[in-house]
């Protein structure tokens, strides 16, 4: 089986955001960047499909920065067998990531029997590439997926919905899997691991070489700042007694007419 | 000149460090209150390829350089001090077999351990000997076919647990470290090893210190590493090797008790701001920050020389005596910003002053390594 994993690589959780001097985009040149934690479980998933079905590879892809490369090998390190890099801006749209992402799987050469992804990712929040591609393979797809089950080409999956409550999705194969926290536990990078992966093939692409050019582009990032700060808390003193119908009186008024949420 | 790790050494770095916050962590005062000796962290870390970075590819180690064996150990030791003891004494024990033995045993000694995750232990350290390890009183007794150990060993790590002990001996006290032989004893096929209750310790609670008696124990002949008389040799150059490590887990535990500060520091709130705001504070973490600096670039190029085949003796004792102190005074000082929450076992860092102070003793006191250093310096005038 060939299993694609598209991963995408994200500032760390802790990175403290700030717009570039423009503020045409976020300012990149201090950032950690890690894996997206969404798309560790889509790694893992493929490992262990990977696994079961002996003979099967796993290729990961990326649309993003060529000077760290993180996310692509963690990915390796944990046990994919290939990589694709497709070199890019970081400032790309989701329609130009996935038509970069259709693009380098189609010029892998191999059909995709699996796509994983994660269900979104954790910088820009957009939650389109897994569907976007999908319809470009022309394949369907599922995602916020916490089961997973596969026989033959059947795939068994069970979608979290709002509420709490599970969906179930019989599809069948070839098919792209988004995936949610939940769906299994991923791995570590083992020290082995890390060692073998540097041996590992990665290929690397422009964005040209998979088809994609700035006439893809469907969104323009216009201006990016900061979200306005939070004015300082007012503080009502109601130590006595006697205060205290007063100060209720007070809250509620500014409560019904300064902030309007009664 | 490069002062950047590698890819590899970083991402060893990255899965390290995770290893350490999200499983080490949350088990550090646990394990430390009830003394509960880490197996289960210890197969975990050995699955992921954490343990016995010193066994060389050939035998089916991983094949690290000593710096990436800095960083897995700084990493461990950051995420328990007690539980990378347990962890880094299975290298201690092994060193002398990578240093020391031939081929053959080699193979039959170390690839095991790449097999599963076993237990090692270091027998150097008696009840009236440490410091002047030389002075041993263990003797070793050629006896035809085999050899015969009988003595006394003290303070040994992980004995309760060991699948394998590496033993120092002599074959005549009177020879003082002219005598001193390093041999391998298997306790699965010995009989006559006593191992003694376990020791209630200051910190390192959650690793194995016991004492270990050997009374008429027969060991095959071919379990001598080198020859007979030659384990003093192989002792120091075990030592060149384990004290940079151990120098790199006082840096672990350092930078723990700094992260934990300077994060408490802009948090705790006095006189109307964070107590990060005054200079006493602040003079303390900047102390703290200078010298963990410090002791990692001594550790590094301690460990870097192992790697370029240059004598790093003197070195390791820079690095052994600087950080094992730096370590000292970081955690001491980590316990002041905290105040009297600092003194309570409610939070972390009483933990690690307890557990910086074994770091000034074992593996040659911070004395020791002062002595090292003088007579590296003396000896070259």
């Amino acid at each position: 089986m060939n299993i694609f994993v598209c991963v995408k690589q994200v500032p760390d959780t802790e990175t403290k955001v700030v717009p570039n001097s423009d503020g045409t985009f976020i300012e990149t040149s201090s950032i950690k960047w890690i894996m997206n934690p969404y798309d560790e479980f889509a790694v893992e998933q493929a490992l262990l499909v990977k696994a079961a079905n002996a003979g099967s590879t796993v290729t990961v892809v990326r649309v993003g920065g060529p000077k760290d490369t993180e996310a692509l090998r963690t990915a390796l390190a944990m046990g994919a067998d290939e990589a694709i890099l497709v070199e890019s801006a970081d400032n790309l749209d989701s329609y130009m990531i996935a038509k970069a992402l259709k693009g380098a799987i189609d010029k892998s050469g191999k059909s995709a029997d699996l796509v994983f992804a994660g269900k979104q990712a954790i910088d820009d929040d957009c939650l389109q590439v897994p569907q976007l591609l999908a319809q470009m393979l022309d394949i369907p797809s599922v995602s916020v997926v916490v089961g997973f089950e596969m026989n033959g080409t059947k795939l068994n999956l069970k979608r979290e919905i709002e509420g709490g409550s599970i969906e179930v999705y019989e599809v069948d194969g070839p098919a792209l899997v988004a995936c949610n926290k939940g769906i299994n536990t991923p791995r570590y990078a083992s020290l082995p691991g890390i060692m073998k992966a540097k041996k590992k093939p990665m290929a690397q692409h422009s964005l040209a070489d998979v088809g994609v050019t700035d006439a893809d582009r469907r969104v323009k990032y216009s201006e990016f700042k900061l979200p306005p700060e939070k004015p300082a808390g007012k503080k009502f003193e109601a130590m006595e007694e006697g205060q205290r119908a007063g100060v209720v009186k007070e809250v509620v008024g500014l409560l019904r007419n300064e902030a309007k949420v009664i | 000149m490069n002062f950047e790790y590698t890819t590899e050494q970083k991402e060893i770095k990255e899965t390290t460090m995770k290893f350490a916050r999200d499983v080490m962590m949350p088990k550090a005062a646990e394990y430390d209150h009830n003394e509960t000796f880490p197996k289960d962290i210890i197969d975990k870390a050995w699955e992921l390829g954490f343990l016995n970075t010193c066994i060389p590819a050939e035998f089916g180690g991983v094949g690290f350089t000593a710096v990436d064996s800095m960083i897995i150990t700084e990493s461990l030791s950051y995420g328990c001090m007690g539980m990378n003891t347990a962890i880094m004494a299975n290298d201690l024990a092994l060193l002398p077999i990578v240093i020391g033995g031939s081929d053959e045993q080699k193979k039959k000694f170390l690839t095991p351990f790449t097999e599963k995750p076993l237990i090692a232990s270091f027998c150097l350290t008696e009840p009236g000997n440490g410091s002047d390890a030389a002075g041993l009183k263990t003797t070793v007794k050629d006896a035809g076919d085999h050899w015969v150990v009988n003595g006394e060993k003290m303070w040994i790590t992980n004995a309760g647990f060991a699948d394998l002990f590496v033993v120092y001996a002599t074959i005549d006290p009177s020879l003082k470290h002219k005598g001193i032989s390093a041999i391998v004893i298997d306790p699965k096929e010995s009989t006559g090893i006593e191992i003694g209750k376990p020791e209630e310790k200051m910190g390192h609670k959650c690793s194995d210190t016991r004492g270990v008696r050997f009374n008429n124990v027969k060991v095959p002949k071919e379990n001598m590493l080198g020859k007979p008389g030659e384990g003093w040799k192989i002792a120091m150059k075990t030592l060149d090797h384990s004290r940079p490590m151990v120098a790199s887990s006082a840096v672990g535990g350092a930078q723990c008790a700094f992260d934990y500060s300077a994060k408490y520091a802009s948090e705790r709130q006095q006189f109307g701001k964070p107590i990060a705001s005054f200079q006493s504070i602040q003079f303390m973490v900047a102390e703290m920050a200078m010298k963990i600096e410090a002791a990692r670039l001594l550790v590094t190029k301690a460990a870097w020389l192992v790697d370029n085949n240059q004598p790093n003796t003197q070195l390791a004792s820079y690095a052994k005596a600087f950080a094992a102190d730096a370590c000292m005074q970081i955690t001491t000082d980590a316990v002041q910003i905290y105040g009297g929450y600092g003194y309570s076992k409610e939070y972390p860092v009483e933990k690690l002053m307890r557990d910086a102070k074994l770091i000034q003793i074992y593996e040659g006191t911070s004395q020791i390594q002062r002595l090292v250093i003088a007579k590296e310096i003396f000896s070259r005038s």
